[in-house]
């Protein structure tokens, strides 16, 4: 009797071990699927720095592009990313926020409001090189801006704009009701709500959203190389105010330009492995900068945040 | 509206006391108010209306400049031949080519991205403790921020040469390295939208299954799983569109050669691709060859298209409602 039992429980206890196992088994399988993720950034990053960091000297910041591998730089590059940026922020911005601020605070429930937000939804699922189709076809020849920095920083406003949108939302909505409440019973418009208190207070999510859609921008390339952007530009967009005759407030918009993203893919397209040598380095200044942008804004939710208490 | 008609009936009595003159003057300055919120909705409406001009835009663009191209080319040319040739003389368009080059990348892609983005899923939603997810969970991140240039990059000159060292026989060029990486790049995107869609299954179903004496592994498989299953599939939806219209990474690592294959050992144009290379050559605007890229993009744009409609009547259809 007594060993019949003994031999049940032992029966049972190694059915309980082999399926523990299993937990085992699979705590291991999924340490290493996140490994494999790590390990890629990893030989990424060491890969860049091995290759590249030998030729971040000032010179590559400061130099133009060249034939010769030793003496290009990337001068043109960051400063034309750094425009078409300003271009986009310009834009992205404001648009986006006005937008989302409707469709979080103004808009009814009707067809029309349900139209806007699938289109949102959808648009955040478009290949980013499709808008390179929109913006070759229609800024660049239907409005005529040419392949300028501004029809690139319109496109890339146009491709951050649902990413915008969707985290300026979430900040508004997670601005509790009382807050609006007390504004309307002290006799507040609707706008006095939005601008003295909602977005002041939802400012910190916004900030993040607009910082994660720039990282995205800086580091698009497709649209850019589909509105036909050049990709050997031995000059700098013209400042305002200099050269002769003396450029305009906003020549520098309808300037031709080249950006981080193509000034890499341009010196990775070579056979010549010297020229992969500044492609690593470009990486590297480029990954330095979507990844710095994006702890920026990780580091601004966090410090705005703790100012603000419901 | 009350408030004016006390105003002007106050108004005509002669002797206007100062009272009426302050409620006309409020009436006014309402009014005025009452314009100037007006305005701004219409300005904030105008701005959300910008998502929708960028569609009409994108659907124009796209169509009137394949409407050209199909009145050259007949569509069912443009569906059945199985050359892609449009700047020879002897020209030909067989979508097919590009689609065989999309297709195996995404192939590639998702054969990695699937797999390892669901363990991981599964992994930090039910068997990671809270320390090891929020860390984890930015890190992999991490992966869907760097530039795809740089993964085109890394493909071409890391993945390639190390798969060459085991099998020689690969060429410089070749779908299978650069979907690998894009494969590893989409794991995020997978893993995070599963996940989310795990933590959002109630706990209550969960304890139930450990009642009945369910180990962790069983509970993640045969009761969390299941029950997210509508999340998890939008997610691979989203991980197939994302493969579907990624660009440089093939446009640097699996080169532009248009090629007829399901063979990811061999080099191949997708569709993605081909637009940027002809958008780096010097194609006259209103040619053939530009109005090709139009096509191409149509063709890509109704391929992403069909797959958030899927993921769409997917989360639909299959949304367990707690």
């Amino acid at each position: 009797m007594k060993a019949a039992v003994s031999s049940r429980t032992a029966e049972l206890r190694a059915i309980i071990r082999a399926h523990k196992r299993w937990d085992f088994i699979f705590g291991v399988i999924g340490l290493l699927a996140m490994m494999v993720g790590i390990l890629t950034l990893a030989a990424l990053f060491t890969e860049m720095a091995i290759e590249g960091i030998p030729r971040l000297t000032g010179d590559f910041f400061t130099n133009f592009p060249s034939r010769r591998a030793g003496e290009a730089g990337i001068l043109t590059a960051w400063v034309g990313s750094l425009l078409v940026m300003l271009v986009t922020a310009m834009v992205a911005v404001p648009v986006g926020i006005a937008g989302a601020i409707y469709l979080e605070e103004y808009a009814r429930k009707n067809w029309f409001t349900d139209i806007i937000e699938i289109n949102i939804n959808n648009l955040a699922g478009v290949p980013s090189i499709v808008y390179g189709l929109l913006a070759l076809g229609l800024f660049v020849y239907t409005f005529g801006l040419g392949q300028s920095i501004l029809s690139a920083g319109l496109t890339l406003a146009l491709l951050i704009l649902p990413i915008v949108i969707v985290t300026t939302r979430e900040a508004l909505r997670s601005i509790p009701q009382q807050i609006r409440e007390a504004a309307y019973a002290c006799g507040a418009s609707q706008w006095q709500v939005v601008s003295h208190h909602l977005v002041p207070y939802g400012l910190p999510g916004i900030l993040t959203g607009v910082i994660i859609g720039l990282s995205r921008a800086i580091g698009e390339t497709a649209p850019i190389i589909t509105i036909g952007a050049l990709t050997f530009i031995a000059f700098l967009p013209p400042l305002p105010g200099t050269g002769e005759p003396a450029a305009g407030m906003f020549d520098w918009l309808f300037s031709p330009f080249t950006v981080m993203p193509i000034q890499i893919f341009n010196w990775t397209s070579r056979p010549d492995p010297a020229f992969h040598q500044n492609a690593a380095a470009a990486s590297f200044v480029l990954v330095f900068m979507t990844l710095g942008m994006n702890a920026l804004a990780i580091w601004l939710r966090y410090r705005l945040r703790k100012n603000i208490k419901w | 509206m009350s408030m004016s008609t006390t105003t002007t009936e106050v108004a005509v009595q002669p002797p206007a006391s100062s009272a009426a003159l302050k409620l006309a003057e409020f009436a006014r300055l309402k009014a005025r108010r009452r314009r100037r919120e007006r305005a701004i909705e219409m300005a904030l409406l105008l701005a959300a209306c910008v998502s929708v001009f960028t569609t009409a835009g994108i659907v124009y663009i796209l169509v009137k400049e394949s409407v050209m191209f199909f009145s050259t080319v007949p569509l069912w040319d443009f569906l059945t031949d199985t050359q892609w040739t449009p700047l020879f003389s002897d020209a030909h368009f067989g979508i097919i080519v590009l689609l065989s080059g999309t297709v195996s990348s995404s192939l590639v892609a998702l054969s990695i991205a699937i797999p390892l983005g669901t363990i991981i899923a599964i992994y930090l939603s039910e068997f990671a403790g809270h320390k090891t997810r929020e860390v984890m969970k930015p890190t992999l991140e991490l992966l869907s921020g760097v530039p795809t240039i740089i993964y085109g990059y890394f493909a071409l000159l890391f993945v390639t040469p190390l798969i060459q060292k085991i099998y020689p026989e690969l060429p410089g060029f070749n779908i299978l390295s650069a979907g690998i990486v894009m494969g590893i790049m989409i794991i995020p995107y997978v893993s995070s939208l599963s996940e989310d869609a795990m933590r959002a299954v109630p706990m209550s179903l969960r304890e139930g299954s450990y009642a009945m004496g369910a180990t962790r592994f069983q509970t993640a498989t045969r009761v969390v799983v299941p029950a997210a299953l509508s999340g998890i599939a939008a997610a691979y939806i989203l991980g197939i569109s994302r493969a579907v219209g990624e660009t440089m990474i093939l446009a640097v690592a699996a080169g532009m050669q248009p090629n007829l294959t399901l063979n990811p050992m061999e080099p191949a144009a997708t569709i993605t691709a081909y637009i940027v290379q002809v958008a780096l050559g010097d194609l006259p605007h209103g040619s053939i060859g530009y109005q090709t890229i139009f096509a191409a993009g149509l063709m890509l744009m109704l391929l992403t298209l069909l797959f958030n409609l899927l993921g769409y009547w997917l989360r639909r259809r299959y949304r367990e409602v707690y």
